[in-house]
């Protein structure tokens, strides 16, 4: 079932574009059946996966090599599976009224979406690595898609090309952490690594290359810049590439590992949890600074991402506990409001906070969404988010952390006063009163469609009764935790605690997090003074331009563009790499001349050819004695009695006789003299050494016979098992059939890629020719040519 | 197999053109010969394909580039790509029957004319050849041969 749900997915992302053009943007709506269905199915098996009893599902995929394709829905797949298809068809819902019906390639975008969405659930749900990873990718692959769906603004394409970069780079580090793991494991099965994890410095270097990846993808500093810029993205791409696909799949992999390295890998707490508390910090100090809303969420996003991967990294039992409450809230929060800036966005035409003006009287529909999931998002009471902060909180005062627990309590409750800043100022700037100005926006802006409005609503909702009655989530996050971490002893989800040093920890984030709002005029002026002070933007810029700029120096060296230069290296490689295996042999006898008068005529044609082609000076003259020295092999094939090859090379013959001819029209009629004595001595000696490298080489390569022939076998089974009488033919379409499937498809791969060349050549002629004419046509006829062509 | 006036450059020669009507039809034949043939006699797909390949070349020397788009309609890359299906189709067939990629398999039937003939699924793979290599001469002449001379 679980395949099938991933396939469905493939179908309707297969069918979504001819759908488009009948229904329009209804094919959201049908392409929202997908992530529906997973819904349903997931609801239908909670009861059991919850009780500890994961479904698990293998598919035979390369047996050979020991690969099966297993899915593996267990309790923390579950909240994830709610996430990704839960708010997937949220987005869906949303997109069908976001776009307009005449947007562009939207039938791309629907399918692009669908994919997606199905390649987070295929991740989510992979239990082999291998596996895992392919989802991995597809979900990159899709998410330049998306962020670049409008090709025609050079920051999409941009921004989805710096996703695709940072993203692919990590993967490709991680794919190397796997394969390390995997083989330290024994193992490519998720669930049996984490079972035994493996020891040693194999592994530890794959976890450190994993995290990588994790860290990439999830855009933790100093790899984060691709995820600001990834708002680019229409908005219900925005909306779920931050809350529940794309950027979860590092937090996940990170949870999935952490408690099984978290303490038997000494590095691995300070690094992932640092990790995780900069990315947090400097997450949230970039949002203060932000006037668009749309790019204040985005850098929201990377400081709730840093929490996660602080709190799952930590790999304690509470930890765990939080970060899977978190996840669960952050995804119902984030979604929320990327989906209220946009309706914001379609309503008053611009996100920049500074000229939205009383928006909360213009939209109060959209501005009670924007203000339950912002409160959700700074940590107020009795929303969800408040409830997982203090489970945070709680997680680091009382985990068995050591030494890391004070300092990582400090940057979380910093991190979450600049979290309640930046949501304070979301809200204000979004939908607040402002003082007069020129260009304000509002209150006074058209209503959005009920359509846009119901899956923020939605989630909106979903966070508060999950806040006022956490019992209904509760068993969810518990068995998630619980699935990663068996030590988790299940403890429910409650607004409160009695008066615990968690608390103090809260009332602490909301009073200073209100005093740094309430002295935003002052922060702002002191973050201008500190301007850019973190060149991770600046870092990307050079990397790409250091690669392109490497790139063209390899390139100016090994490729000057000189075809004698060409055809020494490959010559000289040719004799030399082999010559090395042919020193040690013996040489053997050289055959005589000629075994009988027939070949020895022949024999001093081939010879006195060869000898007139290197002396010719007219490039035709030598083309001739080339295809007389090979007519002469092809008549000694005919007396050696091998009618099928002296056919083939009569007609190879003539054949390639006639290309050089086509060929010849093209090149000047007489060989250039080489005036330079050196460069002729050089290409002499280059022509002389291959020759007599290939005759050596084919004297010793066959007396080193050292196996039996394969002829009389090929001989006796020619008939008995090909049907088939002649056995070069046989060899060829059938016992070695495969290698002509290869060979035939490899000739015809080059063939298309050089007549595409030599295609384009002609183009270039043409034009240039063209040019040439016009200019000339005009000359003579005093500029009446071009006047004609006038418009 | 007409001539027509904007292949520029081109100089028509009535020997050539005579010659090459007689024996064309005679060299294609030879040319399937071959191809039907070579599993127990000299020949094959790719002797076969270079065979007919040269035939081509020889309307392309009498009538010019024109001359042979009206003898062989089908695009060079049509060809190839047919070439390519037919080949690796026979191996994929292998697998639908339940045997190993490419395994080859025979029929025997008695035709009117022919008499007992042994029908291989290697006939199909070497048709696939056949069309390639026509294919790839097809293209050569009209990518390197496509401009007029100058």
């Amino acid at each position: 079932m679980l395949f099938a749900l991933l396939g469905l997915h493939a179908v309707l992302a297969a069918s979504a574009a001819p759908l488009q053009r009948r229904l329009g943007r209804g094919v959201f709506l049908v392409a929202a059946l997908a992530p529906l269905s997973t819904v349903a199915y997931a609801a239908a098996r909670a009861g059991e996966v919850l009780a500890g009893r994961a479904v698990t599902e293998t598919l035979a995929w390369a047996p050979q090599l020991g690969l099966e394709a297993t899915l593996r829905l267990d309790a923390f797949a579950l909240l994830m599976v709610a996430l990704v298809s839960g708010i997937g068809v949220c987005v869906f819902v949303y997109a069908a009224g976001y776009f307009s019906a005449d947007a562009p390639k939207l039938g791309t975008f629907a399918a692009t979406l669908t994919a997606f969405s199905g390649a987070m659930l295929g991740l989510v749900l992979a239990d082999n690595l291998v596996l895992l990873y392919v989802f991995w990718e597809l979900t990159t692959i899709a998410s330049y898609l998306l962020i670049g769906y409008d090709d025609r603004r050079a920051d999409a394409r941009s921004a989805a090309l710096q996703a695709l970069l940072t993203t692919t780079a990590g993967g490709l580090a991680m794919l190397a952490g796997f394969v390390l793991i995997g083989e330290a494991a024994g193992t490519y099965a998720l669930s049996g690594i984490i079972a035994a994890p493996p020891s040693g410095t194999t592994a530890a270097v794959g976890l450190a290359l994993i995290c990588v990846g994790a860290f990439a993808k999830s855009a933790q500093v100093p790899l984060h810049t691709w995820l600001p810029a990834a708002m680019a993205a229409p908005t219900p791409v925005s909306a779920y590439l931050h809350s529940a696909t794309m950027v979860k799949a590092g937090v996940y992999l990170i949870a999935r590992l952490a408690p099984a390295f978290a303490v038997s890998v000494a590095w691995w707490r300070p690094a992932v949890v640092g990790v995780g508390v900069a990315t947090m910090l400097v997450g949230g100090y970039r949002a203060l600074r932000q006037h668009d809303l749309k790019l204040l969420l985005a850098f929201g996003t990377v400081s709730q991402l840093g929490f996660l991967i602080a709190l799952f990294g930590a790999g304690t039992p509470a930890a765990t506990f939080a970060g899977a409450a978190l996840l669960l809230a952050h995804g119902l929060f984030k979604a929320a409001l990327f989906m209220v800036v946009g309706i914001v966005d379609h309503s008053a035409h611009t996100r920049d906070l500074r000229r939205l003006h009383g928006l909360a009287r213009g939209l109060p529909a959209a501005f009670a969404v924007a203000a339950i999931a912002g409160a959700s998002m700074a940590g107020l009471p009795p929303l969800l988010g408040f409830i997982s902060k203090e489970a945070a909180y709680e997680a680091f005062l009382h985990g068995d952390l050591g030494g890391l627990a004070l300092p990582g309590l400090i940057g979380v409750v910093a991190g979450s006063v600049l979290t309640f800043a930046y949501t304070a100022r979301f809200l204000h700037g979004g939908f607040g009163v402002k003082r007069a100005g020129d260009d304000l926006v509002g209150p006074d802006v058209s209503r959005p469609s009920p359509g846009l409005l119901g899956a923020p609503a939605l989630l909106a909702a979903v966070t508060v009764v999950a806040g006022v009655a956490p019992v209904l989530v509760d068993d969810l996050v518990n068995r998630a935790a619980a699935a990663l971490e068996p030590g988790w002893t299940p403890e429910p989800l409650a607004l409160w605690h009695g008066f615990t040093p968690a608390l103090a920890a809260s009332l602490l984030t909301i009073a200073l997090g209100a005093a740094l709002w309430l002295a935003r005029e002052p922060v702002e002026r002191l973050q201008a003074a500190l301007a850019a002070p973190l060149g991770a933007d600046q870092a990307y810029d050079a990397t790409v331009a250091g690669t392109l700029r490497g790139a063209n120096a390899v390139t100016g060296v090994v490729q000057p563009g000189s075809l004698p230069l060409y055809l020494g290296v490959i010559l000289l490689v040719a004799v030399l790499l082999p010559l090395s295996g042919l020193l040690g042999t013996t040489t053997p006898e050289p055959p005589p001349f000629a075994a009988n008068a027939l070949q020895a005529v022949i024999g001093a044609v081939i010879v006195v050819a060869a000898c007139a082609t290197v002396v010719a000076r007219r490039r035709f003259t030598a083309v001739l004695f080339v295809g007389a020295a090979g007519f002469g092999v092809a008549a000694m094939f005919v007396i050696q009695g091998a009618p099928d090859v002296a056919l083939t090379q009569l007609l190879i013959e003539t054949l390639s006789l006639i290309l050089f001819v086509l060929v010849l029209r093209f090149l000047p009629d007489r060989f250039a003299r080489n005036r330079l004595r050196g460069q002729r001595a050089v290409r002499a000696a280059i022509a002389l050494a291959v020759g007599l490298f290939v005759s050596a080489f084919a004297l010793v390569a066959a007396a080193a016979r050292t196996a039996p022939k394969v002829s009389g076998e090929f001989l006796s089974r020619s008939y008995a098992e090909a049907d088939g009488a002649n056995v070069v033919n046989v060899i060829l379409v059938d016992f070695r059939g495969l290698d002509t499937l290869g060979e035939i498809t490899v000739l015809l791969v080059a063939a298309l890629g050089i007549a595409g060349l030599v295609r384009v050549g002609h183009l270039e002629d043409r034009r240039a020719r063209r040019f040439h004419d016009d200019a000339s046509a005009s000359a003579t006829l005093g500029g009446r040519g071009t006047a004609e062509e006038a418009p | 197999m007409r001539r027509r006036a904007d292949d520029e450059l081109w100089v028509p020669s009535v020997i050539l053109e005579t010659g090459v009507r007689a024996v064309f039809s005679t060299i294609v034949v030879f040319s399937l010969y071959l191809l039907f043939a070579g599993h127990n006699r000299p020949g094959g797909g790719f002797v076969g394909g270079l065979t007919a390949g040269a035939a081509f070349v020889l309307v392309y020397a009498a009538y010019g580039p024109e001359g042979l788009r009206q003898v062989v309609r089908a695009p060079p890359e049509a060809l190839l790509g047919v070439g390519l299906l037919l080949a690796g189709g026979t191996g994929v067939a292998a697998l639908l029957v339940g045997a190993d990629f490419l395994t080859s398999g025979a029929v025997d039937v008695d035709l009117p004319l022919f008499g007992h003939v042994k029908l291989t699924s290697a006939l199909v793979f070497d048709t696939g050849v056949y069309a390639i290599v026509v294919g790839l001469v097809r293209m050569v002449l009209s990518t390197l041969g496509a401009e007029p001379s100058r």
